[in-house]
């Protein structure tokens, strides 16, 4: 292709944007907003699922054991925990183990627990970690209420609550996305169509002269593609700004709650939401010119 | 260089623009189609350059079977033929020279094969000093020189011009038609409907007259009617 040519799609598309500078801007409007919605949603998720992940990682099922449970009983234990197949891993805690973490623990304080060797008031336990979250309520049902178990505990309905909170977040997110998406698409497909109505004759002329579909396509798919990327462009700024300062004010705030601060991440992400842009406008003005082509 | 066989065209409604048409142009040729309006000549024209598909019998172009050309090949065809029209289609925010070179700029042709050919049709046509004009400027006739320019830049082998002089004083259509006579004898094949009586009667070229979708006389060196 020619540097001549290349020129003549260029200037082209740029007059179009200026003839109809309104709708330009109405069309980058829409797809900044789509976008940003979109970016956002995706933080979220993203955040949602990295603190369900951190949760899940620390979730045990500690069975505690009765104090006259005999050798052979803890080993009836253990043995139908080797048997199941959910238990990731798990490790049998003495009383005389768990008094030393406890005294760990308390660090200088430990002086608090002298004494308790002689009468240790903790029981024998077992620490069970399993494959996936939705495993833990199960499992603990299944120890509850044996004879030599004292009792079962577990993060009781925390985790729960968190999954369906993260899935909720992520169907509510992919709605939206879509719909608004969609909503992109058709405007920029409304604004190129009434710059091929304004050129209609113009490409007739084209058409005529023998100008092939892509001659004629190039241009508005140009028009199309700016419009979409000047969007993205203005919500990938907007969301890496704010979302840098959110998370720098989480992070001083409240410092347990594990965000995403990855950078190269989220500069993926970015990357992400301009191609996206790209992409609607491309396909909000390949819908529009199609029609037009047949002369 | 151009040949129809058995051509029939319907358009939807079941008008008969064409009725089982055989004819043959010679490379070279100057043809006048003449005939009352709708008698069938823009369709026989449009069937060449292919903005119409024959609803039965073939068009050869260039011992190039057309009827059967996939779509993306028509620009090529319509790359070697120069169209010439009654309303000029020239671009209104274009100058002279630009809607000349737009029609070079289509082919993809380089910056300096454009300002070589450019300047030289429009002194062959007589507007080098007019290059620089928009076209609302310039008078009908001046305006369809520019469309005889931008026809003939590409160097095509076929002019097809509908009704070139029908908005043109007599006077100006004269001029215009020593220009195509001009081309002609260049070796550029042109065919050219026209309601231009005189002109075709004292021309002494090939006519063809259609009626009814039919063709009721073919002569060489004929007049406007018997």
């Amino acid at each position: 292709m020619r540097l001549r040519t290349i020129c003549y799609y260029f200037r082209e598309a740029l007059q179009s944007i200026l003839r109809n500078s309104w709708l330009s801007v109405a069309s980058i409007g829409v797809v900044a907003v789509s976008l940003l919605i979109l970016g956002g949603s995706l933080l979220i998720v993203l955040n949602a699922g990295n603190v369900a992940d951190n949760l899940e990682s620390s979730v045990e099922v500690s069975i505690f054991l009765k104090d006259e449970a005999t050798p052979e009983q803890i080993k009836e234990i253990e043995n139908k925990l080797i048997g199941l197949s959910e238990v990731a891993q798990y490790v049998f805690v003495t009383k005389e183990k768990a008094l030393e973490e406890m005294k760990q623990d308390f660090g200088e304080e430990k002086d608090i627990l002298a004494g308790l060797e002689e009468k240790n008031p903790l029981p024998d336990t077992f620490r069970v970690k399993t494959h996936m979250v939705e495993q833990v309520a199960p499992l603990a049902r299944q120890f509850e209420g044996l004879a030599q178990v004292d009792e079962v505990r577990y993060g009781q309905g925390v985790v729960e609550q968190l999954m369906a909170l993260s899935h909720w977040v992520r169907i509510a997110g992919l709605t939206t996305m879509v719909l608004l998406g969609v909503a992109a698409v058709f405007l920029i497909a409304t604004t190129i169509r009434l710059s091929v109505f304004a050129r209609r004759r113009e490409i007739e002329i084209m058409k005529f002269l023998g100008a092939t579909n892509w001659f004629v396509r190039l241009p508005f798919l140009l028009e199309g593609m700016f419009l979409g990327l000047a969007g993205s462009f203005i919500s990938v700024a907007a969301i890496y700004y704010g979302y840098f300062l959110i998370i720098n004010s989480i992070q001083v705030s409240l410092p347990f709650v594990p965000m995403v601060s990855d950078r190269d991440l989220i500069i993926l992400l970015m990357e992400g939401l301009l191609f996206l842009g790209l992409l609607i406008g491309a396909a909000g003005s390949m819908i529009s010119v199609r029609r037009f082509l047949k002369v | 260089m151009i040949q129809l066989f058995n051509v029939t065209k319907m358009y939807p409604g079941g008008i008969k623009a064409l009725d089982d048409v055989s004819i043959r142009f010679k490379k070279g040729e100057f043809i006048f189609l003449v005939g009352p309006s709708g008698a069938g000549k823009s369709t026989l024209m449009k069937l060449i350059y292919r903005e119409e598909h024959p609803t039965r019998g073939q068009v050869i172009f260039n011992g190039k079977n057309i009827t059967r050309l996939r779509q993306r090949e028509v620009p090529y065809l319509r790359r070697k033929i120069g169209m010439v029209f009654q309303d000029f289609r020239l671009l209104p925010q274009k100058t002279v020279f630009e809607n000349i070179a737009f029609a070079m700029e289509i082919t993809g042709a380089s910056s300096r094969e454009i300002k070589r050919a450019v300047p030289e049709v429009l002194e062959m046509v007589g507007l080098a000093h007019k290059a620089n004009e928009f076209p609302e400027h310039l008078s009908g006739g001046e305006q369809q020189r520019v469309s005889i320019s931008r026809a003939i830049v590409n160097r095509p082998v076929l002019i097809i011009a509908d009704e070139p002089t029908g908005n043109l004083d007599p006077d100006t259509s004269w001029g215009l038609m020593n220009l195509f006579l001009d081309i002609s004898q260049r070796g550029t094949t042109i065919i050219m409907a026209t309601h231009a009586w005189d002109i075709v009667s004292n021309m002494k070229k090939r006519v063809v007259e259609l009626a009814g979708g039919q063709i009721v006389r073919d002569e060489e060196k004929g007049t406007y009617s018997l």
